[in-house]
């Protein structure tokens, strides 16, 4: 498996940390109550197919990416920068 | 058909004319008192013990493959009690005597062989933790050694001492610890429960939960509808897509964990030696292979083979720790699905549903705990209520941070176990 990181190009997945579910982008309200932190913190839809997940190119730019890849086949179809998804580019 | 020496020699005698299938190939009834869905090592055990300890025999196991195909049959067949938490540590300890009287019970031939188990350590503060894993052990009942070097050295010659980074300190042994033959379990099981009037229905991928008014009334299957009051839910690697039918969204992300195996070779490793600090662990089958695998991949994966980033780091550490492993060629490598939950422990609970049970977060432990899981699954589908050998495997822990079981220490967190 390698990644394509927008800023280094094609990189070994060696050179990446595995986060988890994107869903970190939507981090619910400080007074969202104990059931929706719950949900954010502990539960997961963990699909059988395609997926968005947070990788941190550690050893590379120290950027961090949404990679959207297909857990059936470990086939990678986008790979863009949190920063840009998020929107918040500073 | 009961298998004995007699039975054994009658037949070879005879051309090995008499042996009968294990168990029968039903067709589904329209209705039963119990249905588990998963027809694995966990999902058999739990109706063995539904008909045997609580004499429900109307009883469907429901597998969309066949019997054996799932983990039961891809794993590296180690047998442990080594578990250092209370929750954890009765649970496991309850497994393992049901390991001991399992080929009696069964009357299965499920090749258990207690060749004790290893656990290497590599420094003064690793032994301290392990010194107090051992008394736990010992205070659960069971056993545990605490080796120095020299005790090592003693039974495993073989291995490098003075590696640069990992010398070896001394190890952890557990004398009952061990392998079993895998598939012979999931046999083993499948023939007890079908012997009690269990249908072991394959070829049968559910499709649907049946919900009304908060209580389970059946499954919808690729064979049809079949209706209960009692649904278990017990599918390991496939547990988020199976709830997800009862609205459930769990506490699971399904992770891919690698496993090797040699060409045959004389006996040389004698035990299950593990070498946690390298994630190496090892035992040899009786056919002569040697077993052994490491840490998961570490990134979510429904493919069933992994990278080989994890399978170069497998075999560096395998070399580093025993170096005379060097020129056995790999015969074959696999991957399985592991339902990772963030404390690294199991969930056996009921759900927010009447009569729909959950089993599933069993991470990269599942087989040693597949009795203990189906004797506790079945009691709490008979009973409702948790058997006191796994009443801390409840699903709301993680919400309410009461009773998290995280025997690394590492936080209850998804990408750290």
């Amino acid at each position: 498996m390698r990644i394509d990181c927008p800023c280094c190009g094609s990189r070994d997945i060696r050179e990446f940390t595995y986060k988890g579910d994107a869903l970190a982008l939507d981090r619910p309200d400080p007074d969202a109550g104990d059931a929706a932190w719950n949900d954010y913190v502990h539960n997961r839809d963990n699909p059988a197919g395609p997926t968005r997940e947070l990788w941190y190119h550690e050893m590379g730019c120290a950027a961090w990416l949404v990679v959207t890849r297909d857990t059936r086949s470990h086939e990678i179809h986008a790979v863009e920068l949190a920063s840009a998804v998020k929107g918040d580019v500073a | 058909m009961r298998f004995s020496a007699l039975k054994i020699l009658t037949e070879g005698l005879t051309g090995n004319k008499g042996w009968t299938p294990h168990w029968r190939d039903p067709e589904p009834k329209a209705e039963y008192d119990a249905i588990v869905i998963g027809g694995g090592g966990h999902g058999l055990s739990t109706a063995y013990y539904l008909a045997k300890n609580h004499g429900l025999r109307n009883v469907a196991v429901l597998e969309k493959g066949y019997i054996g195909g799932g983990n039961v049959g891809r794993n590296t067949t180690i047998v442990r009690a080594n578990y250092f938490l209370p929750g954890n540590s009765e649970f496991y300890s309850h497994s393992l005597k049901l390991w001991e009287g399992l080929e009696e019970d069964l009357n299965y031939n499920v090749m258990h062989s207690q060749r004790g188990l290893i656990n290497l350590f590599h420094s003064d503060g690793q032994r301290d933790a392990f010194a107090r894993r051992g008394n736990a052990m010992i205070n659960q009942g069971d056993d545990a050694i605490l080796l120095d070097r020299d005790g090592v050295r003693e039974i495993l010659p073989y291995l490098d001492f003075d590696n640069a980074r990992f010398p070896i300190y001394g190890g952890l042994y557990h004398p009952r610890g061990g392998t079993a033959r895998h598939d012979a379990v999931a046999w083993g099981y499948a023939r007890g429960a079908d012997q009690r009037g269990v249908d072991l229905i394959q070829n049968c991928e559910v499709t649907g939960i049946d919900i009304e008014n908060g209580q389970v009334r059946g499954v919808q299957t690729t064979r049809g509808a079949i209706r209960a009051k009692k649904v278990g839910l017990v599918v390991a690697g496939r547990s988020s897509q199976v709830a997800a039918m009862a609205g459930m969204r769990l506490p699971i992300e399904s992770h891919v964990l690698q496993a090797f195996v040699t060409e045959g070779l004389k006996p040389v490793i004698d035990h299950v030696v593990s070498f946690g600090m390298g994630h190496f662990y090892i035992s040899q089958s009786d056919k002569g292979g040697l077993v052994f695998g490491g840490d998961i991949d570490f990134y979510a994966s429904y493919a069933q083979r992994g990278n080989l980033p994890m399978a170069e780091h497998v075999m560096e550490a395998g070399m580093a720790l025993m170096p005379m492993i060097g020129k056995a060629r790999v015969l074959r490598s696999w991957g399985g699905i592991m339902d990772m939950s963030p404390d690294g422990s199991p969930v056996i609970d009921a759900t927010h549903i009447d009569g729909l049970f959950l089993n599933c977060g069993w991470c990269y432990g599942g087989f040693k705990a597949v009795p203990a899981s189906g004797w506790c699954m079945a009691y709490l589908m008979a009973t409702g209520t948790p058997h006191e050998h796994a009443a801390g495997f409840r699903l709301d822990r993680f919400e309410t941070g009461r009773g998290l079981m995280d025997e690394e220490g590492t936080g209850a967190q998804h990408n750290l176990h």
